[in-house]
């Protein structure tokens, strides 16, 4: 949020106005920000009201601990971790392949230790996830900030070619590009490959996102004061806008993540994403789903690591919406909790400082003139 | 709105065009269709290749090909479909059709049920926000969301089928059991009721004595081997329906509408008997017509009634009607179910984990309506699970926000009673912004759902385009891509217009 605003808030916070209800609930609101937002940058800001939400804090540390867990068991590759097994070896079995203090996840029918094969699993995840939405966060910014900043037949070349890539389904192309994939490179290089080619495919709904942003955007005062005083259009663009609209990016990339992680289990489980010999968390579940009356541990641990990280993705994405959403002031469950037992029957809290108002949210405004810059496609 | 309309229809055939020549390309790179015959050691190996590359024209470079096939794509304006062949030379159309039949049976109900779940959902967690029921439903969305529907098709298939299955032989719950499923009920009820601290503790005691009632009979009269709804249930059951259409729709203090009501669950009972004669030869034309016979009557019996706003009588009519209508085809449906568990085929294991019907099963409508219903059992509640998730995030988020506009706030100044302010004000403008989702995923549905076919074994689309992929098999696939994608780019049009339609703030240029 630029710094003009919050001047022009603390003035107006100052001064009162009319006494109706609406407009106590507007100073109050812009009051309440004002405070919070005194002195501090915007990503100050939003990591202290991160900060406040429990869940997604305890998920992102869940997270954190996952991906720890799966570097230092097993090492990366050739530095080695502090598990005795490796996920291609075949081990006799212990205790008839049963999780054990040897196998705590237990062994599969020939012997491999589960343990280390679902670590690889979560390796080979994170390195695609972050792949698929490190090229498509990228892409999509760039193809929807420059759709969005230039207009005109930029715009129609670049969201035509959005569309196509839209309708065809996601699942059947990535299904096409993996295979491809998957014929041409070998050992980690499929890993990465596959991550690359999914990524390449998963930018557009980022891209329509960024560039409804950035034609709300590219109208406002500040934009003006920048090319008046002689930016460069790229100036603009990174300098300028782009920072502006990094909460909506910030959000959708998160979310992102959570669907690539279903993308690429789903894709490894139909067997287009990584193959044996190397492991994913989808292609575990898949070649071990058969077995799952005799040995239910092969199909159970893969499973609930898929969902423990996309859930904690999930968990620190609303976290972050939350926390970049300018609606959602000083979250305190108790407190809307009583404002909602009085507000079930009188409907809004009398007092307006109570309230998660809408009225002057500036995001908010132009979110929802979203719908109308459809039409100029 | 036609000059955008068609600008927008004549701008999707170019993106259909480009987009198909770019995915047979692919197709094309991907795999050659003549691999399994140059491996194979058939004597007449040569032949073979020779008359594969006649029937696919093998021997024209891809991109060109790519207009050969166009052209027979393009026939089907002449009146002459071509979509190629497959490998094994069945035509792709005559395979579409199979497939698309395939999915619709198995993704039509999941996404209807997904919807109105999904979305009541959302509005009872936003009506109710912060409540521990919003956090439930919250967590539970976000579970759901997260959870990968191959894991979760497993589990359903291990668990719930084959767990129900060996619950029929003996079918007596036991005591605990029952506690414990009606005290989660009764806990529901309460949260999701609101008004006074006494009515709310009054709505879980009834859901508790209600669930506990409902499975001591389920139980003591073996209702999963001889299910049956009759008269004894459908009286309350429709009673039940009538007052909560009247009180969705127009408020109990609507006389009129609820005396509509009624009387529609009056006609339902005494159709009841007549309707059972015809019912015995009964064809899904025949049910779809007595669906609307009585849909029709309730709108009629509603406009009859008169009164202030006769179209809120005539709207509890209808959905009384349907509801009634259901009751009975329900109840026709557990006529037929001791028939079928019986079944040589089925042997006493009604829900079975793959396939999309058993095969050489020999029977009338209903029997063959209830297994195509227990095939597809499983399947829809993973997919519901899942998509679920999505609605109700989204009509919560749309609910909250309605909730907090000016408008509402007047209406409640002016005395609108919650009823009112919640159904009429707040609800439908909050389903303006699902309906466009809704359309979009419309448009997606007949791409099918691969993992979830694949699983459960059903000849859909995405089974169809994974399984033609795997083969090397170039015209399903691009078949399979032209379908999905034309309705995509359609229903992405629909979209868009009904949003407009729905809106009048939302204006396209022309």
């Amino acid at each position: 949020m630029s710094s003009q605003e919050q001047k022009s808030s603390q003035k107006l916070a100052k001064e009162p106005t009319t006494e109706t209800t609406a407009m106590r609930a507007v100073e109050t609101n812009l009051d309440i920000r004002a405070q919070e937002s005194v002195g501090k940058t915007q990503g100050q800001i939003v990591r202290k009201r991160f900060r406040q939400n429990t869940g997604a804090v305890v998920s992102l540390i869940i997270l954190l601990l996952i991906f720890l867990l799966s570097i230092t068991s097993i090492g990366v590759g050739p530095i080695p971790g502090w598990w005795r097994y490796n996920y291609n070896d075949m081990h006799p079995i212990i205790n008839g392949a049963a999780p054990n203090a040897q196998h705590w996840f237990g062994q599969d029918a020939t012997g491999r230790d589960l343990f280390a094969m679902t670590m690889r699993g979560i390796q080979n995840t994170f390195l695609v996830v972050v792949l698929i939405t490190g090229i498509a966060g990228f892409l999509g910014v760039l193809f929807g900030g420059l759709a969005g900043y230039y207009r005109g037949w930029v715009e129609a070349v670049i969201m035509r070619f959005t569309d196509m890539i839209i309708i065809i389904p996601l699942m059947l192309l990535t299904a096409v590009l993996g295979k491809l994939a998957g014929s041409y490179f070998t050992g980690v290089w499929n890993t990465v490959m596959f991550g690359v080619v999914v990524g390449l495919l998963f930018w557009s709904s980022l891209a329509r996102l960024v560039r409804a942003e950035f034609l709300t955007l590219r109208e406002r005062e500040f934009v003006d004061a920048a090319r008046l005083a002689g930016a460069s259009d790229m100036r603009i663009i990174f300098k300028h806008i782009l920072p502006n609209a990094i909460g909506v990016v910030t959000v959708s990339i998160s979310l992102m993540m959570s669907s690539a992680i279903l993308t690429e289990t789903g894709l490894s489980y139909l067997g287009f994403g990584i193959k044996a010999p190397d492991w994913s968390l989808g292609s575990l579940i898949s070649a071990n789903q058969s077995a799952f009356a005799t040995r239910p541990w092969l199909f159970w641990f893969p499973g609930l690591f898929i969902l423990a990280i996309s859930l904690a993705i999930n968990f620190v994405g609303d976290g972050l919406r939350d926390a970049f959403d300018p609606r959602q002031k000083k979250f305190n469950p108790k407190k809307a909790k009583e404002r909602t037992a009085h507000s079930a029957e009188n409907g809004l809290g009398i007092d307006g400082s109570q309230q998660a108002s809408v009225q002057v949210s500036p995001w908010q405004e132009q979110d929802k003139s979203q719908p109308a810059s459809k039409s100029s496609s | 709105m036609l000059m955008y309309s068609v600008r927008r229809l004549i701008t999707a055939v170019f993106i259909l065009l480009g987009a198909s020549f770019l995915v047979y390309n692919l197709v094309a790179i991907a795999g050659n269709p003549l691999e399994e015959l140059l491996v194979s050691n058939s004597p007449n190996k040569e032949q073979l290749i020779a008359q594969r590359v006649e029937a696919l024209n093998l021997d024209v470079p891809a991109p060109v090909r790519y207009f050969m096939w166009l052209g027979g794509v393009l026939g089907c304006f002449a009146g002459q479909c071509d979509f190629g062949q497959n490998l094994a030379g069945t035509p792709v159309t005559q395979l579409l059709a199979n497939a698309i039949y395939q999915t619709l049976t198995l993704v039509l109900a999941s996404t209807i049920l997904s919807i109105l779940i999904g979305v009541s959902l959302g509005i009872v967690s936003a009506l109710r926000q912060y409540s521990a029921l919003d956090y439930t439903v919250t967590f539970a969305s976000f579970l759901f969301f997260s959870l990968p529907s191959f894991w979760i098709a497993v589990l359903l298939k291990e668990f719930l089928a084959i767990g129900f299955n060996d619950f029929l032989r003996n079918p007596v719950v036991t005591i605990p059991t029952t506690l414990l499923i009606s005290l989660v009920a009764g806990i529901f009820w309460y949260s999701a009721s609101f008004g006074k601290q006494r009515t709310r503790y009054l709505m879980g005691l009834v859901g508790f004595l209600l669930t506990a009632g409902m499975i001591v009979f389920v139980s003591a009269t073996q209702w999963f081997l001889t299910p049956f709804l009759g008269i004894p249930f459908m009286l309350p059951l429709g009673l039940g329906a009538a007052v909560l259409f009247t009180y969705l729709v127009a408020g109990l203090r609507n006389r009129r509408a609820l005396g509509t009501g009624l009387g529609m669950v009056l006609v339902g009972l005494i159709a009841y008997f007549p309707l059972q004669g015809l019912l015995a030869q009964a064809t899904l034309l025949m049910v779809v017509i007595i669906l609307a016979v009585f849909m029709a009557l309730g709108w009629v019996l509603g406009l009859l009634a008169g009164g202030y706003d006769r179209g809120q009588g005539a709207r509890v009519g209808l959905l009384t009607g349907l509801a009634m209508a259901l009751l009975i085809i329900a109840d026709r449906f557990m006529q037929a179910w001791p028939e079928y568990i019986s079944n040589s085929r089925i042997k006493g294991r009604p829900i079975p984990t793959a396939n999309a019907s058993t095969p050489n099963l020999q029977g009338d409508f209903w029997v063959l309506g209830i297994d195509t219903m227990t095939h597809i059992l499983l399947p829809t509640i993973a997919l519901t699970l899942i998509s679920l998730a999505s609605y109700s995030r989204f009509s919560r988020a749309s609910m909250l926000e309605i909730m907090n506009q000016d408008y509402i706030r007047t209406a409640r100044a002016k005395g609108v009673s919650e009823r009112a302010v919640v159904m009429k004000h707040a609800f439908r403008n909050a389903l303006i912004p699902l309906a466009t989702i809704i359309a979009m995923d419309i448009g997606g549905i007949i791409g099918g759902a691969a993992i979830t076919e694949r699983i459960f074994a059903f000849k859909g689309m995405g089974t169809l385009f994974l399984d033609s992929l795997a083969h090397t098999d170039p015209n399903p696939v691009m078949g399979v891509f032209l379908v999905t994608g034309l309705m995509a780019l359609i229903f992405n049009l629909v979209a868009d217009l009904l949003y407009s339609a729905l809106d009048p703030r939302v204006r396209v240029k022309a």
